[in-house]
């Protein structure tokens, strides 16, 4: 019984870390991309693991995927926060439906947000 | 307090460690107690948490109560990013907005910064003492107050009173 449920984690993981790539595809600028990267791939990669953990019980493996679930849910939205604010300070373009860009308004630099030449003409 | 901090730290680092050995052999077990005590003597004075805090059941409780609001927050995160993702259109709405905390320890601003982050549509770009830029893949409002009341959702009241 358990690990019938431990396999449904999984394939939801699974199914949530696709969801994650395909968000990767589709989505038009780095900072939209990186919302869909985190979000999913970090409750993706937390199922698969909390998947394993039903599998396994109380062993040095089922252990190590709890450990692991913790290490992931603090350091992904800081990796995420750490690239997303770099690209923001080394000038990549928002998206050209972005509707607003405080961040560049208050530090009084040019906006940063596409035109939109050269992409759709 | 800074003696009560490496003690802290140990603890915590040896904790990891029987987790992540998960064997009680004494080799295993003196190799984990050195080990955390070096990481501990070198890391233990920065640790971010007031240890008199850190036993204070009161704020354990309030920890129990963030964690399924936080999976709640976090589910309902993925299923909006799935929507988005599979809808023809992609219904987007980008913006940089900025908000204002009321946390004063770092700590709990990085909790409620990751917390932003893996939470609906939002994703914390620069924190600058009290305010904080997030990426909106949807903007609701360009008002910080009403944005703030938005984005933070229950979050700044349960972090105060687990770090505060």
């Amino acid at each position: 019984m358990t690990e019938t449920i431990g396999w449904v984690f999984i394939i939801g993981g699974v199914a949530f870390n696709l969801l994650g790539c395909l968000g990767l595809v589709r989505f038009p600028d780095l900072y939209n991309r990186m919302q869909a990267a985190t979000k999913s791939v970090t409750l993706g990669t937390c199922g698969i693991l909390f998947g394993i953990f039903l599998m396994t019980g109380f062993s040095a493996i089922g252990i190590k995927a709890l450990v692991v679930i913790l290490f992931v849910l603090i350091n992904l939205p800081v990796a995420s926060h750490a690239l997303s604010r770099g690209s923001l300070q080394f000038g990549v373009k928002l998206w050209r439906g972005t509707i607003r860009d405080m961040f560049t308004e208050d530090r009084g630099g040019r906006s940063i947000i596409e035109t939109g030449e050269g992409e759709e003409k | 307090m800074k003696a009560a901090k490496t003690i802290c730290y140990w603890l915590g680092g040896f904790g990891v460690w029987l987790l992540l050995t998960w064997s009680l052999a004494p080799a295993s077990l003196i190799a984990g107690a050195v080990v955390a005590l070096v990481a501990a003597l070198v890391f233990g004075r920065d640790l971010p948490l007031n240890p008199l805090r850190l036993f204070n059941p009161v704020r354990w409780f309030w920890v129990l109560v963030y964690i399924p609001v936080f999976g709640y927050m976090v589910i309902k995160a993925n299923i909006d990013v799935a929507l988005r993702v599979l809808s023809p259109g992609l219904q987007l709405k980008p913006g940089i907005v900025k908000i204002r905390t009321t946390l004063k320890s770092d700590i709990a601003r990085t909790f409620l910064a990751n917390s932003i982050t893996l939470t609906p549509g939002t994703l914390t770009v620069e924190i600058k003492d009290d305010l904080l830029y997030i990426h909106w893949i949807e903007v609701r409002t360009e008002d910080a107050a009403e944005a703030g009341r938005l984005i933070k959702g229950p979050f700044e009241k349960l972090l105060a009173r687990i770090f505060e």
